[in-house]
């Protein structure tokens, strides 16, 4: 599985990466992994508003549908339309081309709690 | 046929001016469609229909038949779904053609019968739910949860509590629960489940409150457990002022052995699709009833079906008759959410069954379906991972872990079951279990197929250490080999792709 040294991560496996305006989230190679097949991204409007922790996207594969979480609390400045027609990039390059959505975030301290690469990587044995 | 591999398309059989059958001469003054029908409602292109011999539509349909695998042709363990037989005896009741030739604005004095046997089929699952009152409107599962949330906002309004705007739910629970609340307007707040599979006492502590509406459970779960915390759960609910709602999606488990009503639940909804003899899986027609305990049946959907004592016929004599009537006059009801009266015909199948099961024929349906349930879990527990291992009620959830390991999915053992003639489980589901399996048997099938099934599924954890890459390709004995399901899914073709062509065609002529 790849963790980038250079994200942040979340226990319920999204990761963020600071941009030049906001961040950006997406979904961690495992959870791609664990999703399977990718067939449908429902994304949020530019503008909306979410709290840390509530779900701001559905992703639908051919195995089950999930939520993605708001890693930290914001409003939505972009979302990747590349996924209305192509939603396996999410398989494809998870960390690249199949990034979902921009975030301005409320506060700093919120990014703070967000879990290195390391931590991330003892989660992920602890789940696996 | 029925192993042919390129099956055409109705759209593609057939030829220009080919058809059935040949009207006679019109004996009354021919007019022109455009003088019955308007302009705007006139198509300016012929629609293209195909044209075919009525053997040609015969024979395509019956080789599609072929092609197709129900529980008429093999096992079905398809968890969650109760694909069980459905006695042909219910089928030939509803297609008595005074049930199925009815017409809904028939007066009532002509369709007592029908009126009647809803009556009764209320009173029959009524006495199953152990409540008061039930509507037999709502057409499918999902509807009947969206009626009964309804129900429930309706309570809550009608005692200045509408503010109450949170239904819990559990992690286990089916999708259409979380989809139904927030189709009623409720927020989701979901509960975990916990060790042992059933709903956590203590999570769920946290999460009722003041704004509670309700709780949605399912009982068995979904992993096929009974939630020995429920008079707990029902407690802590109503203390908080809450409602349960009763999923009956596995109560094939539970018929005559124990009532929702008596769990605490207030709200009961059945699939008479599933529990009591309508065929499904094809999407319907089916039927959701929903049963409620005294002080909400006010607000149950109208018509309600009543009876009055009499004496029309012979006035004076004091002899009396019942009398049914469909009931509109019920001020507090929370409107009609169906057309007319629900799936009828679905009614006739569930009263047929009732009433030729009887009541310790229903007992036995749940005890065998439980029986067999756990006689599969023990045989197979060996071979897949068995994440709750306690006995279970109508279905087991078992974890292709082990075999994922070897490169060997859930998806790839049910595939490779097709190509023994068996349907496969439910996969992926609860969500909650990795790889899962989800393993309904029915309380109809022998212990030779019982036992049948269970050498396959060893079989298939052998050929899952021994050669993998032979569960990754199947099947391979079906009519069509593995489908890419991700390809349908991200670009899905809708429509037959030759329409305009054969629009063009039709008008050439």
């Amino acid at each position: 599985m790849k963790v980038p040294a250079d994200l942040k991560y979340t226990e319920s496996h999204e990761w963020t990466k600071a941009a030049d305006e906001g961040i950006i989230v997406g979904i961690t190679d495992y959870a791609q992994s664990e999703m399977g097949d990718i067939v449908f991204a429902d994304l949020p409007q530019v503008g909306a508003e979410y709290k840390k922790g509530e779900s701001l996207a559905v992703i639908e594969s051919v195995k089950a549908v999930s939520d993605i979480y708001a890693p930290v609390g914001g409003i939505v400045i972009a979302v990747n339309e590349a996924l209305i027609d192509s939603p396996e990039l999410i398989n494809d390059d998870c960390y690249g081309e199949g990034w979902l959505i921009k975030l301005s975030p409320d506060t700093e301290a919120e990014l703070d709690e967000l879990l290195s690469a390391e931590e991330y990587e003892k989660l992920l044995e602890r789940e696996g | 046929m029925a192993g042919q591999k390129n099956f055409p398309l109705l759209m593609e059989l057939g030829a220009p001016g080919r058809r059935a059958y040949l009207l006679p001469d019109l004996d009354v003054p021919s007019r022109s469609l455009e003088e019955l029908i308007p302009d705007q409602y006139m198509r300016s292109e012929p629609a293209p229909l195909p044209e075919l011999s009525e053997l040609e539509v015969v024979r395509h349909f019956t080789g599609l038949s072929r092609r197709n695998h129900g529980v008429d042709v093999g096992f079905y363990p398809l968890g969650s779904c109760t694909m069980k037989y459905n006695p042909k005896v219910n089928e030939d009741l509803a297609s008595y053609p005074a049930f199925a030739s009815l017409h809904p604005y028939q007066p009532e004095a002509t369709v007592q019968g029908a009126l009647q046997l809803m009556y009764e089929l209320e009173q029959y699952l009524c006495e199953i739910a152990g409540l008061a009152r039930a509507t037999l409107a709502p057409a499918a599962g999902a509807h009947g949860e969206l009626t009964g949330l309804m129900l429930i906002k309706a309570y809550h309004v009608s005692r200045g509590e509408g503010h109450r705007d949170e239904i819990i739910i559990p992690d286990s629970a089916h999708g259409t629960n979380p989809a139904s609340a927030a189709m009623c307007g409720y927020k989701v707040v979901e509960v975990a489940s916990n060790d042992r599979g059933s709903v956590s006492v203590d999570a769920l502590r946290e999460v009722v409150g003041p704004k509670t509406a309700g709780l949605m459970l399912t009982n068995p779960n979904t992993l096929g457990l009974f939630e020995e915390d429920i008079l707990t759960i029902s407690e802590m609910v109503h203390e908080a002022g809450g409602l349960l709602y009763f999923d009956g999606a596995n109560a094939n488990a539970i018929l005559g052995k124990c009532r929702p009503g008596d769990m605490g639940f207030d709200v009961v909804h059945f699939n008479l699709h599933k529990t009591f003899s309508t065929p499904h899986g094809g999407g319907g027609p089916g039927s959701g009833p929903i049963a409620v305990r005294e002080d909400l049946v006010p607000f149950l959907p109208v018509p309600v079906v009543e009876k009055r004592q009499e004496s029309l016929d012979s006035p004076g004599t004091g002899e009396n008759t019942d009398e049914f009537y469909l009931d509109y006059d019920r001020p507090l009801s929370i409107g009609k959410i169906k057309g007319f009266y629900g799936n009828f015909l679905v009614m006739v199948r569930a009263y047929a069954y009732i009433l030729s099961m009887g009541a310790e024929g229903l007992k036995h349906v749940s005890e065998d379906a439980v029986l067999a349930a756990n006689y599969l879990m023990v045989k197979l527990k060996s071979a897949y991972d068995l994440p709750y291992d306690r006995i279970c009620k109508h279905e087991f959830v078992l974890s292709a872990k082990r075999q994922k390991a070897n490169g060997v999915a859930a998806r790839d053992i049910a595939k490779r079951l097709l190509d023994y003639g068996m349907h496969a489980p439910t996969v992926y589901f609860p969500l909650i279990v990795e790889e899962a399996l989800m393993i309904e048997p029915t309380e109809t099938e022998t212990k030779a197929t019982l036992d049948e099934f269970i050498e396959v599924m060893l079989a298939i954890a052998r050929e899952a250490e021994e050669s993998p890459e032979k569960l990754q390709n199947a099947p391979y004995h079906t009519v069509v080999g593995r489908l890419d399901e991700t390809l349908a899914a991200r670009h899905p073709v809708v429509r037959w792709q030759g329409e305009k062509d054969m629009g063009a065609k039709a008008q050439d002529e």
